[in-house]
């Protein structure tokens, strides 16, 4: 009983108190690039969640034959191994959302997300428990990857999905498709999850610098007072 | 010949500025720009890993076609990159000591950077020529120092300005790199324009 509670709690942190976009701002690039309509939102959301899943369950499987010298090469090469799946997937049977995707499908590579839970969860826990946490972290990111993508799609292209929402007479903005309305979007969501957030006591989201940052243990920036202490402040 | 390479130069660093309008390199984007010489360290960087992995995977790549292993793409390229960056590193720490006290920090955080993973990805998505792909490379790391220096120049003024608390930190950060992104908007067709 008491592991089933904690199961529901691994999987439902992902998606609103550590939900990884919006609060421990995670895999920006992909969030901005692909939220432009819901279609691949959804197309971008559920490739890295499996990713995720896959390599989640593999790496925490592997945690103590990994030598921990050479464990972020290894978790690497684990990940790659699975977005190439994906992609080999994806262009065989979803050809339209490969093409929507283009190179951001096998950028989930360097996607901080899976490297980061790989570091911060699978390299930890048991495979179970590294799974649910995979599946819910997934989901988190699929589901403001659809937030995004939703706003976005109804103000630049007057549409949901596909469907026309707003009548001929207003004109959608364009602007919200385009590059500027992805960072606006991003930027006004955050500060709408920090409101939130404040009301509930918990900090707010900030770039966590170093510490969020998979390759902290091996980057020489983590004890240099220059760049990093500065950045985290 | 010179006019296409310095189209795609003029597309790298302006109309297709990768951190402005491709979204690639968002982190380093957002996490070094709160001083100037700490962008520009980060993109010197940055544009060296770029033109060094590029001129490396573009060999490599050629092999891969040849043997029918165009699906193993995504998974040579990173492990390449990765270890070119270990292997700079070292050479720097070992040889150019000054060198690497100034840019050898950022290197570990290049690996994972998506726009250098993105950068090769695009070139060979292109079917560039070698030198073609060199020098996109070059424009890709060059539009990534000017967008990193213009906004280290913003957020160093945004400093001292009275914001709304909850669009404090990150939001407000987002929210300018928007405004940058706009003005950058007014390049598009200008590459076209000039060498149609």
């Amino acid at each position: 009983m008491a592991e089933k509670k904690s199961l529901a709690k691994e999987f439902s942190k992902g998606l609103i108190k550590e939900n990884p976009v919006l609060r421990l701002v995670l895999g920006t690039c992909p969030t901005l690039a692909v939220s432009t309509s819901v279609e691949s939102a959804i197309g971008m959301g559920l490739a890295a969640t499996v990713v995720l899943v896959c390599s989640n369950i593999v790496i925490s499987a592997m945690r103590k034959v990994i030598p921990s010298k050479v464990r972020i090469p290894a978790y690497i090469v684990i990940i790659a191994g699975f977005v190439t799946l994906v992609q080999m997937l994806v262009k065989a049977f979803l050809p339209q959302i490969d093409e929507m995707l283009g190179v951001y499908l096998p950028l989930i590579v360097v996607n901080c997300i899976i490297l980061g839970r790989a570091e911060a969860f699978a390299s930890k826990n048991t495979v179970l428990y590294s799974a649910v946490d995979g599946v819910g972290m997934g989901v988190g990111f699929t589901a403001a990857l659809l937030l995004m993508g939703g706003i976005r799609e109804l103000l630049g292209a007057g549409s949901i999905a596909g469907f026309t929402v707003f009548p001929e007479a207003i004109p959608p903005m364009t602007i919200f498709v385009l590059a500027p309305g992805g960072f606006f979007v991003f930027g006004i969501l955050i500060a709408l999850a920090n409101k939130v957030a404040e009301r509930n006591g918990k900090p707010k989201a900030e770039l966590k610098g170093c510490s969020a940052c998979p390759m902290a243990s091996t980057c020489s920036l983590v004890g240099s007072k220059e760049a990093c202490k500065e950045e985290t402040k | 010949m010179i006019k296409v390479f310095l189209a795609i130069l003029l597309t790298g660093i302006l109309t297709d500025n990768y951190i402005l309008s491709k979204f690639l390199g968002i982190c380093p984007f957002l996490g070094v720009s709160k001083k100037v010489n700490t962008a520009v360290g980060m993109s010197a960087a940055v544009i060296f890993v770029m033109v060094l992995a590029t001129a490396v995977t573009y060999p490599i790549n050629t092999l891969l076609v040849k043997n029918d292993m165009e699906y193993l793409q995504t998974i040579v390229f990173i492990l390449v990159i990765a270890a070119l960056v270990q292997l700079v590193e070292i050479i720097l720490k070992k040889y150019m000591v000054a060198l690497y006290n100034s840019l050898g920090i950022y290197l570990p955080l290049i690996t994972t950077n998506c726009a250098v993973l993105g950068v090769v990805l695009l070139n060979v998505e292109n079917g560039y020529t070698f030198g073609e792909s060199i020098v996109s490379s070059l424009g890709a790391g060059v539009g990534f120092m000017v967008a990193m220096i213009m906004f280290a120049g913003v957020r160093e003024r945004l400093e001292g300005a009275d914001i709304p608390k909850s669009l404090q930190g990150l939001p407000i950060t987002l929210v300018s790199a928007s405004l940058v992104s706009m003005s950058f908007l007014g390049f598009t067709g200008l590459v076209d324009g000039i060498f149609g």
